[in-house]
């Protein structure tokens, strides 16, 4: 019998789900096993209704992507979460916030004072900020949902059964993962679902595959300095890489164009904070100087570490 | 199955946050309708402190349907900050990159959008109004064959990208990745595959639009029409260009009102900010805010492949420019002003960007390994303009003088478009919305007086994309809610 399948999109992007398109014929094949009764966005109170006309935990499997940015996004989660069996956090930013939650480094005001202020072309000269509830013209009555102090994690808002990484997912992940819920192959719950390895053991460049030693790093560069080997560890070459520490789904896929590893892929199972564990693990290869040389040339370390997980961490945000 | 597929396609639900409030008079006619974007991100605060090399990896994650874009306009703005003018083939690879995103973008958003109002028809069921209805006119091995051929779009992405959906190959100067000769043939291989589907599309719109007489009554119907100014990029020779040019607009009548690089987009646009929704609304800046009205003499300008097409004389790949010249003929104005034209021109853009990805598959230079050139003195400020598929897409950055964002702002084709929008749809209501009368057939005609814009909102609010779900609100003179209506 089909699954009964929901996706819900919070604040995010919609990559996440045009990684489940990218699956092309692949996704038509999965579907025979699919029953979507839910495939939504978070626009109206009518929204809520319909799902709440469903039976409680009438919903095999919801997929969420995004994280919670809005008032109703929060709304709507609770109720996907009472008529859901199984709720995964899908990709990055259900998970642990992603790069929109970089935000959180800042507070409203400061976002609103740059967006309906600040900005080069930006015509404001009676000071208006977007209500959420205003009367236009005296007589039409308009609302907006709420921007929320802070980005939080869908784990925050509701008990997260499944965590998938991936900024977003590569399809060929997708793939495993759509398999694993039709097949009812599902690890414990609370769980990260992964292959368990990292970026780096899924690199062409790791020195351990060749049997080559790792080296303490002596110089941090940016990708702007220099060109990087194209055989060799870009960490090894000094430019700061989070495959140490990432889960590798992705197969590598930053690496294999000479780009470092950001750490979309979310942490290897077992770790808590991301970027203190990146931190640790970075700091630990690298020499004194070259530690001095990586807080002097990216300035501000919380949005390099903490790029896609800062919602999650035990940081959290400002306030 | 094919039933299930009806219900299951992610394309036809993709979705961006948004909705419309349309209010009655007293005699049941519409006295004014708003589209509220309800979301926003707020990227421009929290890129502050990134480094400038870092941003295009970053932005790329404000939208996952307008995959290359981002990355793309970021990349450019980086090359001002180093100072740096990138390699010439590190210029083509981004060209390629950019028009194969270009092939996979249009073509989900005409299959599964803009198509299916013609080939189902725009009356019929809403169930069946969809990619799934319009795979059961055409076929479903057609249907397969049209999600292949975008798929080899996606997948020269990916091998030039890194990640296939947010990309992270550019850097300032060039891309961080040659081109191989295997890749390159392979490139090859699969754009000729891609210029038969650029083919088939053009043909497709042709035949079930063209040679039907409502459609083409409906196309050209006042409901949707809206008279406005243009803005796209043009290359030296006043072709339509992607990736690199300069920004013309033109008025309502055709002439030009100026032209820009860069920087001067300060002179020309200016972005107003509503209370009523998270969207600024631009206009132009030389002509003066004049409200959300169309006709000679708006300030509002609208962007996107029938924009672009207005402001240009002519597409660079041949049977693009065939394709070009049948449209201004067919519908006998210039600039066209029939917002439904909208899908031809992307129809004709999808088989320019096939054309052009296979050109540069075969251009010798492509695969010369000099993809990165030596970076320059920090400048300190940086402007990069492209097209993305929706329209002109602006990313402008200040840094220090370690290259590191100390302020930007993006102005996105969605924003550029919002005031075109709210008129469209204001248009639209009042047009078929009569003496109270509201029907569940005004969602659609309604919904189709926006879906030419190919709204993406993720954009838009450095935010969500897609097909808006729209829900529409009917309130009486009493400001009573009497009606909701919506197509999800």
């Amino acid at each position: 019998m089909a699954l009964k399948f929901a996706f819900y999109l919070a604040a995010g992007c919609a990559g996440c789900e045009m990684a489940l398109v990218d699956l092309a014929d692949r996704l038509v094949d999965a579907l025979e096993h699919l029953e979507v009764v839910f495939w939504a966005p978070t626009v109206a109170d009518v929204k809520y209704k319909d799902l709440e006309k469903m039976p409680d935990k009438s919903i095999d499997v919801a997929l969420v992507d995004g994280a919670v940015r809005l008032s109703e996004q929060e709304h709507i989660l609770k109720i996907l979460r009472q008529k859901s069996k199984i709720l995964v956090a899908f990709g990055i930013c259900a998970s642990m916030g992603g790069i929109a939650g970089l935000a959180n480094v800042h507070t409203k005001e400061e976002i609103f004072e740059t967006v309906y202020f600040k900005t080069y072309s930006t015509d404001n000269p009676e000071g208006v900020v977007p209500q959420t509830k205003c009367v236009v013209d005296g007589k039409y009555e308009l609302t907006l949902p709420e921007f929320l102090e802070k980005v939080k994690p869908v784990c925050e808002v509701v008990e997260v059964d499944y965590f998938v990484g991936g900024c977003p997912p590569h399809h060929e992940h997708v793939a495993k993962i759509v398999e694993a819920i039709v097949s009812g192959n599902l690890p414990p719950k609370g769980s990260w679902i992964t292959d368990g390895k990292s970026v780096c053991d899924v690199c062409p460049r790791n020195p351990a595959s060749k049997g080559e030693k790792r080296e303490f790093v002596r110089e941090v560069k940016r990708t702007i300095e220099g060109v990087p080997d194209e055989e060799k560890c870009l960490l090894q070459q000094g430019y700061v890489c989070f495959g140490p520490i990432t889960q590798g789904d992705c197969g590598a896929s930053c690496p294999k164009v000479n780009i470092p590893c950001r750490g979309c892929g979310g942490p290897l199972p077992g770790v808590k904070d991301f970027g203190a564990r990146a931190i640790s693990a970075i700091g630990s290869v690298l020499s004194e100087e070259a530690v001095d040389q990586l807080i002097e040339k990216y300035g501000n370390l919380t949005k390099l570490f903490y790029r896609y997980s800062l919602p999650a961490s035990l940081l959290g945000g400002r306030r | 199955m094919v039933l299930k597929k009806i219900e299951i396609n992610p394309i036809t639900r993709l979705e961006g946050h948004g909705k419309i409030a349309i209010f009655l008079d007293d005699s049941g006619n519409v006295a004014e309708a708003f589209f509220q974007v309800v979301e926003l991100r707020g990227f421009e605060r929290f890129l502050v402190g990134i480094p400038i090399e870092e941003v295009p990896r970053t932005v790329s994650t404000i939208c996952g349907v307008c995959r290359a874009v981002h990355h793309t306009a970021a990349t450019k703005a980086s090359d001002e900050i180093y100072g740096v003018e990138p390699t010439e083939t590190a210029k083509k690879i981004r060209e390629l990159f950019i028009n194969a995103h270009y092939v996979e973008d249009h073509a989900v958003i005409l299959y599964a959008l803009g198509l299916p109002d013609f080939v189902v028809g725009p009356e019929a069921d809403p169930a069946e109004r969809n990619i799934v209805g319009l795979v059961k006119k055409v076929g479903v091995d057609v249907a397969k064959e049209v999600l292949r051929r975008r798929s080899y779009a996606v997948k020269i992405l990916e091998m030039l990208g890194g990640k296939p959906i947010h990309p992270v190959a550019g850097l300032p100067g060039g891309w961080s990745k040659r081109i191989t000769e295997e890749e390159r043939a392979e490139i090859e291989k699969l754009a000729k595959e891609l210029v038969e589907l650029g083919k088939f599309t053009v043909q497709l719109f042709e035949d079930v639009i063209l040679k039907n007489e409502k459609y083409m009554e409906l196309i050209t119907s006042d409901a949707y029409r809206s008279v406005l100014n243009y803005m796209g990029t043009v290359d030296e020779r006043g072709l339509v260009n992607y990736y690199d040019g300069v920004q013309k607009i033109i008025d309502t009548k055709g002439n030009e009102i100026g032209r820009f690089k860069g920087k001067e987009y300060l002179e020309y646009i200016a972005e107003r900010v509503l209370p009523w929704s998270y969207l600024k609304m631009p206009y132009l800046k030389k002509i003066g805010w004049k409200g959300i009205v169309d006709g000679e003499g708006t300030s509002l300008y609208s962007v996107g492949p029938l924009a672009r097409l207005n402001v240009a004389d002519g597409m660079n790949t041949p049977l693009a420019q065939e394709a070009y010249g049948k449209m201004f003929d067919v519908l006998k104005e210039r600039p066209i002003h029939y917002i439904m034209a909208y899908h031809w021109a992307r129809a004709i853009e999808l088989l320019n960007a096939a054309e052009r990805v296979l050109e540069l598959a075969q251009d010798p230079e492509i695969t010369s390994p000099d993809v990165r050139a030596e970076l320059g003195e920090v400048t300190g400020e940086g402007v990069g303009i492209i097209e993305a598929p929706r329209g002109t897409l602006i990313h402008h950055y200040k840094t220090d003088d370690e290259g590191r964002v100390t302020e930007a702002n993006l102005i996105v084709a969605t924003t550029h478009n919002k005031g075109p929008i709210t008129l469209a749809i204001r248009k639209a209501a009042k047009h078929f919305i009569k003496n109270g009368n509201v029907d569940e057939r005004i969602l659609n005609y309604v919904e189709m007086a926006f879906r030419p814009y190919d709204l993406c909102l993720a954009c838009a609010t450095h935010m969500l994309p897609g097909r808006l779900p729209i829900e529409i609100e009917i309130y009486d003179s009493e400001g009573e809610l009497v009606k909701t209506l919506r197509n999800f």
